[in-house]
């Protein structure tokens, strides 16, 4: 119940937020907020099932490319195109779920890794119809370009995502999930179906993830490797999840979005400014292995322990 | 003749795959990790050979053994700093370790990427070839470097056979990998163990990596390319297992090499993907792997 009051009331203050401040800090965090979805997509999927997924950005390309290519070609409506890129990611995420029920540890790993790769040469390889690596303009942009409004439509995605993946969470999906991911054999043997909810788990992870990079390129009117299929991409989104607290959802958003404020403040550093947040989010996992919600978790522990 | 250039040019591009890949199955076979600071490593190797070669003017071979031992000082540092703190928590649950030092070890190396791209730019550098000039083989025009490449990496790998095989240090290493319980009972500080084999995967990471400069030229910018090369490598060769990798980095280098020669060079890395799609999901324990 806190979590939700204290959810309610950040969304509040992020909802206000456009009376307050510039359209750069706006801009910024409109990235922020789908970085924040991938990591919680990736989050479902490895808190809860337990899936090592090195290639979040597979998802999100498939869903990015799809939505784009309709448009640019056929000037798709934009919801028509976003519901195109829904479908095609869970698509996606069903060719991944094949591999992951037969698959273990670093194999699945790898698995998803290559998937991106290929997605990636594809892209670049078929640049007369993609854009290769300069990308493909989008002839809609969501609210003609209007910052506020783009604002708030990133917010309002990444909080009813956030709500959903978190109910998700905990329910008693999330638990046998849970169960599954950290004992397959011994959930199945309490009789519950492990490949079912598996493959719900991928499924809902694909379709959020799609979605949100559909959403991130109609933000900002085109779509290219680097915003949405890069490794680099899909390493942000992990190293979020983990940085915030993995298996908290609320917290792989929190990390996502801090880690895309702080490349941006640091950037007087220059090229440093990667190595800055790099090493932070090193430290932390060092020492703090449960992330942000995770120390406050402990730090809350210590200070009730000491007021009684 | 084009085939007697792909056979050679493929030949020396395996070789240094394999000098690339044994010590990332080496690390994995005994300490069950999976390093993805590996391409960082390596590149840090070639990029001190080429800055002190010339700017500390140690020369082409003081360079390159001054790379050599970078990598081996950072190998070594990657396992005191990043994989042993994480292996030794308590904090951090058994069966979470393994994603805990994925994600470490590749936030190392994307650091190791950006401090070299801020003090050396991510501009490729290429290492000075050990031995300048041509020679014929059987009609094909190759560098000398090339055949020292390939010589080379062959010396280094014949050199950890015999090490593993025939000294009593190799012995423990081999014993470390099938049962580190068993060698502790035994009376073998597995600590001791592990920091040879972290120096030992550094000496040949940082030969490949030298190597590696001075036949293609190195970028900060690969670093991630070649992490995911040398994974491949190890995957479609079966993990922990030498000699899989070895085979598979010749699949690997003749194929990436074919494909360059006889279809176009942009496509060359797309069927190695796609094998190893095939291989992972027909058989995951790869070629040669113990399941």
């Amino acid at each position: 119940m806190r979590s939700w009051i204290s959810a309610a009331v950040v969304g509040v203050v992020l909802a206000l937020l456009p009376f307050a401040v510039g359209s750069y800090i706006l801009g910024l965090l409109v990235f922020g907020f789908y970085y924040a979805v991938f990591a919680m997509s990736w989050d479902l999927l490895f808190g809860f099932a337990g899936e090592v997924n090195f290639g979040p950005s597979f998802l999100i390309g498939v869903g990015a490319y799809a939505a784009a290519l309709l448009n640019h070609y056929f000037n798709t409506p934009i919801p028509l195109c976003l519901v195109a890129a829904a479908v095609a990611a869970v698509v996606a995420g069903l060719i991944l779920a094949v591999p992951a029920l037969r698959l273990t540890g670093p194999y699945f790993g790898l698995i998803t890794l290559v998937a991106v790769l290929l997605l990636q040469t594809f892209i670049v390889l078929y640049s007369g119809i993609t854009g290769g690596e300069i990308g493909l303009d989008l002839p809609d942009v969501f609210a003609n370009g209007e910052v506020r409004a783009n604002y708030w439509i990133a917010l309002a995605f990444m909080s009813i995502s956030g709500a959903i993946l978190f109910g998700l969470s905990r329910s008693a999906v999330g638990l046998i999930l849970q169960a599954s991911g950290q004992d397959r054999i011994e959930a199945a043997a309490l009789g519950y179906n492990v490949t079912k909810h598996k493959l719900a788990a991928f499924c809902i992870s694909a379709l959020f993830s799609g979605l949100a990079g559909a959403m991130l390129i109609f933000s900002q009117g085109t779509a290219s490797v680097g915003l949405v299929v890069d490794i680099a991409v899909g390493v942000q989104a992990i190293i979020g999840a983990v940085l915030g607290g993995r298996r908290t959802i609320f917290g792989a958003a929190i990390g996502a979005i801090f880690l895309v404020a702080a490349q941006e403040l640091l950037r007087p550093l220059g090229q440093l400014s990667i190595f800055v947040v790099s090493a932070f989010a090193l430290l932390v996992i060092l020492f703090f292995p449960g992330g942000f919600l995770g120390a406050v978790g402990a730090l809350g522990g210590v200070l009730g322990r000491s007021a009684r | 003749m084009q085939a007697l250039q792909i056979l050679i040019d493929g030949f020396a591009i395996s070789s240094l795959y394999a000098l690339g890949a044994i010590g990332f199955t080496l690390i994995f076979g005994v300490c069950g990790v999976l390093n993805l600071s590996h391409g960082a490593i390596m590149v840090t190797a070639a990029v001190a050979a080429w800055a002190t070669a010339d700017a500390w003017h140690a020369g082409t071979y003081g360079g390159a053994l001054i790379g050599v031992a970078a990598g081996t000082i950072l190998a070594l540092a990657t396992y005191a700093l990043v994989v042993r703190p994480i292996q030794r928590s308590r904090a951090i649950p058994a069966e979470e370790k393994e994603i805990f030092i994925l994600t470490s070890t590749l936030l190392w190396g994307i650091m190791l990427q950006e401090a070299i791209a801020y003090f050396f730019t991510d501009n490729p550098k290429t290492v000075r070839p050990l031995l300048p000039g041509v020679v014929e083989i059987l009609g094909v025009r190759t560098p000398w470097n090339e055949v020292l490449t390939a010589a080379i990496s062959w010396a280094a790998i014949g050199l950890v056979w015999l090490l593993i095989h025939r000294t009593k240090r190799g012995k423990q290493l081999l014993a470390a990998a099938i049962n580190p319980r068993g060698l502790t009972l035994l009376g073998f500080e597995l600590e001791n163990i592990y920091v040879l084999v972290w120096g030992l995967y550094g000496v040949l990471a940082g030969i490949a990596g030298v190597l590696l400069g001075a036949f293609l030229g190195v970028s900060s910018a690969n670093i991630g390319t070649l992490t995911a090369s040398a994974f491949s490598v190890v995957v479609l060769g079966g993990l922990g297992s030498v000699t899989g990798s070895l085979v598979a980095a010749y699949v690997v280098g003749y194929l990436e090499t074919v494909t360059a020669y006889l279809v176009a060079p942009s496509i060359r890395s797309v069927p190695v993907l796609l094998l190893l799609v095939a291989v992972v999901y027909t058989r995951p324990q790869g070629l040669l792997g113990r399941r």
